[in-house]
């Protein structure tokens, strides 16, 4: 019965598909006939096809040059390969965006969450399966990578969950930001229980993500070394301000964190744990969200940055949609623009511009179908 | 009255009392066969105990029970007859366990997460406290409809809690809702979010016809969470659905929403 519907969707990527196959054949003349009317009616049309897309690469003003670019994969959420595949394929998949960007990108972060349930199974599938990326990996950790042994096998796969770095002039800060106050002695929990409580979302049991204040101490003897012009970015799995409360997408100590970097002339944060897309602005700050292989997320209820322009809602009927990967273009000027690789969707940039200018300038594509 | 007309009234007194007496003994026309009106229904017949004891049949027509300590045409005590139905309800359990015998107490007082029932379910202290409040507050009564206490109504609104918690639960549990690949709702609709049961019945492009909430929540148990459809008066499917509108409460029903 199936058979004899093609959903929008099937019809919409058959095309799809079609076009990109005439393209193949096409000669140099022809390509080249093809490219310049394409962007003849884009320019028509008034549309701005993304960075990495448009055909010559202009630098439209000082500072917005990009000095280098690194990738993410985020949010994978392994299980064992024998109980579920669904995720396995898509973290693969995104093994093979990173890998076919051309040019490499410097370096590739992992934006924690790699396991569902921290298993060992998990964590290991996770590990191999990063091998085969081809540009450096740098790793953080997701609450669902640590609270079945407190991270203790992460660790031992990865090092340790909070370090920084300097790369081109810029430096960089990974934190572990998924630590929560006790819950589950006092309850008389088992590891097990403890992680099946903070792997659900929507469970109130859980304490909120904190930093906490030997990290953030840390924190502040590393950046006691660093000049206040050079550019900083922060990596750290929860958002690194107060999005949603019941949702963790939140940081207890959020404040403090970011006084830490006050005085910091140009600051980035990159976070995933929301799997959406997310942009926020506070201060010097901007933050970004990644997207997960795994599954989109809804948007909260309430408290949405102001910035945030919402991605459409995904179609549950398709496995890979509203998932994806991306990668960020560092600036001349230290600031980032972040592409969204939707899979599925056309690709969404969010430049640095747009947070800097407070959502009047560079607005990324509306959103057609809003959240309910 | 002359002789004859005697003679006319007897015969007519004596045909009608052999003609009742007839009807009243005549042999009583078979029953139409068994196989116009189903089965026979077997008559129990129930062992006699040798020491004289109580015999209770259970409604199956084949189990019985000889109550130790009790003779025939003596009451039993409510513990005693407890015990007996219970031990008679085991045996049948036991010869039938293929009977899909519905649990459903054991659904309802299924200890929940978000703890509004306690585990073992409703107590006759439920709703207690409400009652004492209620004793010197002057309320309109005396008619039969909305003749129900505050306690009653707590206990109604717990009884309904019950339900949501119950659906709360299945949507949490991967296991619950017979999922295969660890996979289960709130992975993806966290407190139930996304998933709009305001908009149903609608169109549902992907699958070509109008559809209601349940069939998207089999489309969820059948494909990301690779189980098997829930029939629609399974009481996970029911208490999902209770659970998500719950969650919705306040807003606007919107049918056809895209």
């Amino acid at each position: 019965m199936g058979n004899k519907f093609r959903s929008i969707e099937t019809k919409h990527h058959a095309e799809r598909d079609a076009f990109f196959d005439d393209l193949k054949k096409l000669d140099r003349r022809a390509f080249l006939r093809v490219a310049g009317i394409s962007a003849g009616i884009a320019a028509g049309m008034g549309l701005r096809t993304p960075h990495s897309f448009q055909l010559v690469n202009v630098a439209e003003a000082q500072g917005t040059k990009p000095r280098f670019s690194f990738a993410y994969i985020s949010d994978t959420h392994l299980y064992e390969k024998k109980l579920n595949d669904r995720f396995v394929r898509a973290i693969l998949k995104a093994v093979d965006d990173v890998n076919g960007l051309d040019p490499q990108p410097d370096f590739v972060l992992f934006g924690g969450d790699l396991a569902q349930l921290g298993k060992p199974g998990e964590l290991k599938l996770g590990a191999e399966i990063l091998k085969a990326v081809k540009a450096p990996v740098r790793m953080m950790v997701g609450e669902h990578d640590w609270f079945l042994d407190m991270g203790e096998l992460w660790t031992d796969l990865f090092g340790p969950p909070n370090y920084s770095f300097d790369h081109k002039g810029v430096h960089f800060v990974v934190l572990n930001s998924i630590l929560e106050k006790d819950f589950w002695t006092e309850r008389k929990l088992t590891p097990e229980e403890r992680m099946q409580i903070v792997a659900g979302l929507d469970n109130g049991i859980q304490s909120r993500f904190e930093v906490g204040a030997p990290q953030r101490e840390w924190l502040r003897q590393d950046l006691a070394k660093v000049n206040k012009a050079t550019p900083i970015i922060v990596f750290s799995h929860s958002p690194l301000y107060k999005y949603y409360r019941p949702w963790n997408f939140w940081t207890d100590d959020a404040d403090e964190v970011q006084a830490l970097f006050k005085p910091f002339q140009t600051v980035t944060v990159i976070h995933g744990h929301t799997h959406q897309l997310l942009s926020n602005r506070i201060g010097n700050m901007s933050f970004h969200g990644m997207l997960s292989t795994a599954w989109p997320w809804p948007y909260a209820p309430e408290g949405l940055p102001r910035l945030t322009v919402q991605m459409n809602r995904a179609d549950p009927f398709s496995q890979f949609d509203g998932c994806g990967d991306g990668r960020m273009d560092v600036l001349e000027s230290g600031m980032v623009d972040k592409l969204y690789n939707l899979w599925e969707r056309n690709p969404i940039t969010v430049r640095a511009s747009y947070l800097a200018s407070g959502g009047k300038q560079d607005v990324p594509p509306r959103t057609r179908l809003p959240s309910y | 009255m002359t002789f004859r007309m005697k003679l006319i009234v007897g015969m007519g007194a004596v045909l009608s009392f052999v003609g009742g007496a007839a009807l009243a003994t005549g042999p009583v026309p078979p029953p139409p066969k068994a196989a116009a009106q189903g089965a026979e229904v077997k008559k129990h017949a129930l062992p006699v105990s040798k020491d004289g004891n109580l015999v209770v049949g259970l409604c199956d027509g084949e189990t019985s029970m000889e109550v130790k300590g009790v003779k025939a045409g003596q009451s039993l005590t409510r513990a005693q007859a407890q015990h007996v139905s219970g031990a008679l309800m085991e045996e049948w359990l036991r010869k039938n366990p293929n009977a899909h015998w519905d649990s459903a107490p054991k659904v309802a007082q299924a200890p929940s997460a978000s703890g509004t029932v306690r585990p073992g379910g409703v107590t006759p202290e439920s709703g207690g406290s409400q009652v004492k409040k209620q004793i010197a507050t002057p309320i309109q009564d005396g008619h039969t409809y909305g003749a129900f206490s505050d306690r009653d109504e707590a206990i109604w609104a717990a009884s309904t809690e019950q339900f949501v918690d119950e659906g709360h639960r299945v949507f949490h549990d991967a296991k619950a809702i017979g999922g295969t690949v660890g996979i289960s709702c709130d992975m993806c609709h966290p407190d139930a979010s996304n998933t709009h049961p305001e908009t149903y019945p609608k169109y549902q492009v992907q699958l070509g016809r109008v559809a209601l909430l349940r069939d998207m929540i089999n489309w969820c148990i059948e494909n990301p969470v690779r189980g098997r459809p829930l029939a629609d008066g399974d009481p996970r499917m029911r208490a999902m659905e209770a659970y998500i509108y719950a969650k919705r409460k306040g807003v606007k029903l919107e049918y056809g929403k895209k």
